[in-house]
């Protein structure tokens, strides 16, 4: 199926990666082209099958509730394009 | 003595436990070995040549107190998503490059705890996203049979390290092909173990049910000895199973004494598609032979019919899963980080448009679009149903056969450029390899002959499939034919 310019922009702003104009033609061309080959899903029939979300048979894995030690912040916040007191800084999330 | 750096795990550790090479003089020579080849291969995007030096000066004291294990000193290269303590870890992209864990992956500790020397970091598709290594956002790796061809990929640098000689087994992660896959092109062996047999704590997640550690190494017994070491449940992945696990390599009978007598082979012929390249489809048939000859019983009548629609299972599944996962790259709490905009908004989706490249962008793309209201049931709910038939096609298999043999790949390596503008072509050099993800079960790539293209000869990988948690059956399998042809000793013409 064949992805509207304006499906490909929605998309790309939900997903926050950042398309320029060149990229939008791009990919509607080549997305497109990849969901014309998921067709092959509705052709088979899967009345009845429930869904497989991974393939193990396990469920609810407890882990033991018992205190650890965690990472020193110094570590987690090394890698912080930036921190202050502690914190990891950020631009205002509800501008005014 | 033969050249050090292709030494298998069993040479270098007799050498060292006779004390006749230092573990220090191993990591020298794989080193060195980097060294002179390295500027035309690019397996490594880092190398620890100081800290492989200490970990190998370290090793020989283990050995001489007499504590060592088989890994104990034993070089290896690991691919750089799976985090190391203090040492970069990049996944090959621009959101990583500068990125330095904090902590080591579970392998990782389990590789330093067996006294292995990590001499490095290797190239990858980035975030585990490609299947020629080109979309490493630093440089291709090239493939050390012919440099004008890929690796394959996504762990073409651990594959391409491993048959090149600068390594002597390595670590990669398959999420839909990518040990088996680049294996197979590079002419070594390459394991993706069962789903859940290997903790993937410390591993940068691309598709969460999909992801799977595994080795390479240049024979089976290799490989073996590796998986042996990084297997088993491990609190901090809940996906990891409460198995135990046998021990692979001791398991493998000694040279000369494998049959496979009474060994019940399936060939699914979903799998020798009538477009497969002649010349791959003779080597793989060659080689089922060989297993029947080794005692085997080959039954070609064995119909996977749901194979035709695992290409789409796959790319629905493993693109939604990346969306959700990769939405922690936000430029706030590590990584490339975009400051230069007016709002929060900006900065991070400029953070994301600088620091993933298009292959990334494409799948985050796809995947958001499957998971996106109006399209969930008839993309990621669907494509989660046909996975259960895949599994089942493969469950009642395994009723009938202990294992089931497949060419690896639909061609030998392909040339550098080939597909890069192409996604879907590219996407279909994982056919074979895809349906065993979907299912979670466990998959071996070992050398099975060579192809001739435009005067150079090129590795062909013979897949081995088992039924969950059996990758016992399928090294032995692997391991018998390994050692009934010569495929593994060849050397690339570097």
């Amino acid at each position: 199926m064949a992805l509207t310019r304006a499906e490909v922009l929605h998309v790309a702003k939900l997903a926050r990666v950042g398309l320029t104009e060149a990229d939008v033609a791009k990919f509607q061309d080549q997305l497109s082209q990849i969901l014309d080959h998921f067709d092959v899903l509705s052709r088979l029939d899967t009345e009845g099958v429930p869904p497989t979300t991974h393939t193990l048979p396990l469920e609810n894995v407890m882990a033991a509730d018992e205190p650890r030690p965690s990472l020193p912040q110094d570590a987690v916040l090394a890698n912080a394009p930036l921190a202050q007191e502690g914190h990891l800084r950020v631009r205002a999330v509800l501008e005014e | 003595m033969a050249d050090l750096h292709y030494l298998t795990v069993d040479e270098a550790g007799a050498l060292l436990k006779r004390r006749e090479i230092s573990a220090v003089e191993l990591t020298r020579a794989v080193l060195d070995r980097i060294a002179a080849v390295d500027g035309r291969v690019g397996a490594y995007v880092t190398v620890t040549e100081a800290l492989a030096l200490e970990q190998a000066a370290a090793a020989d004291a283990r050995i001489a107190a007499g504590e060592g294990g088989p890994l104990t000193g034993v070089p290896v290269c690991v691919k750089d998503l799976i985090c190391t303590a203090g040492v970069r870890t990049t996944c090959s992209s621009r959101m990583l490059e500068s990125f330095v864990p904090p902590y080591d992956a579970h392998v990782v500790e389990r590789l330093r705890e067996a006294g292995a020397v990590i001499v490095g970091k290797s190239n990858m598709d980035e975030f585990a996203m490609g299947s020629s290594t080109e979309n490493s956002a630093f440089f291709p790796t090239h493939n050390p049979w012919d440099l004008e061809r890929v690796p394959g990929g996504s762990s073409g640098g651990s594959a391409a390290a491993t048959a090149a000689g600068e390594c002597l087994v390595a670590l990669g992660s398959d999420t839909g092909g990518s040990i088996r896959q680049p294996a197979a092109l590079c002419g070594v062996v390459g394991v993706k173990p069962t789903y859940g047999r290997v903790s993937r704590y410390g591993l940068v997640a691309f598709a969460s049910s999909l992801d799977q550690i595994g080795p390479f190494g240049r024979s089976v017994r290799d490989a073996a000895l590796v998986l042996d070491a990084i297997s088993g449940q491990d609190g901090r992945d809940a996906t990891s199973a409460p198995l135990a696990v046998p021990g692979f390599a001791a398991a493998l009978p000694a040279a000369g004494a494998a049959s496979l007598r009474g060994l019940r082979v399936g060939v699914p012929r979903e799998y020798l598609p009538d477009d497969l390249d002649p010349a791959v489809r003779a080597a793989v048939m060659k080689a089922i032979e060989q297993v029947a000859d080794l005692g085997a019983t080959v039954d070609f009548d064995l119909s996977l019919p749901s194979t035709a629609a695992a290409l789409a299972v796959y790319y629905v599944l493993a693109p939604s899963e990346a969306s959700t996962n990769l939405a922690r790259y936000d430029g706030v709490k590590y990584g490339y980080s975009y400051t230069e905009g007016a709002s929060m908004w900006e900065n991070m989706e400029a953070t994301r448009q600088h620091g993933f490249g298009d292959e990334v962008k494409r799948r985050i793309m796809l995947g958001t679009y499957a998971l996106s209201t109006g399209y969930y049931d008839a993309y990621y709910l669907k494509a989660q149903k046909v996975r259960t038939l895949i599994r089942r096609e493969f469950d009642a298999a395994f009723q009938k056969y202990d294992v089931l043999l497949t060419p690896v790949t639909p061609t030998a390596a392909f040339r550098l450029g080939e597909k890069v503008d192409d996604p879907y072509a590219m996407y279909l050099s994982d056919i074979f390899t895809l349906p065993v993800n979907i299912a979670g079960l466990p998959g071996a790539s070992v050398p099975c002959g060579f192809v001739t293209v435009d005067g150079k000869e090129l590795p062909v990988g013979l897949q081995v499939l088992a039924k969950p948690f059996d990758e016992a059956t399928m090294l032995r399998v692997a391991h018998a034919y390994e050692q009934a042809t010569a495929w593994h000793g060849r050397r690339p013409p570097l």
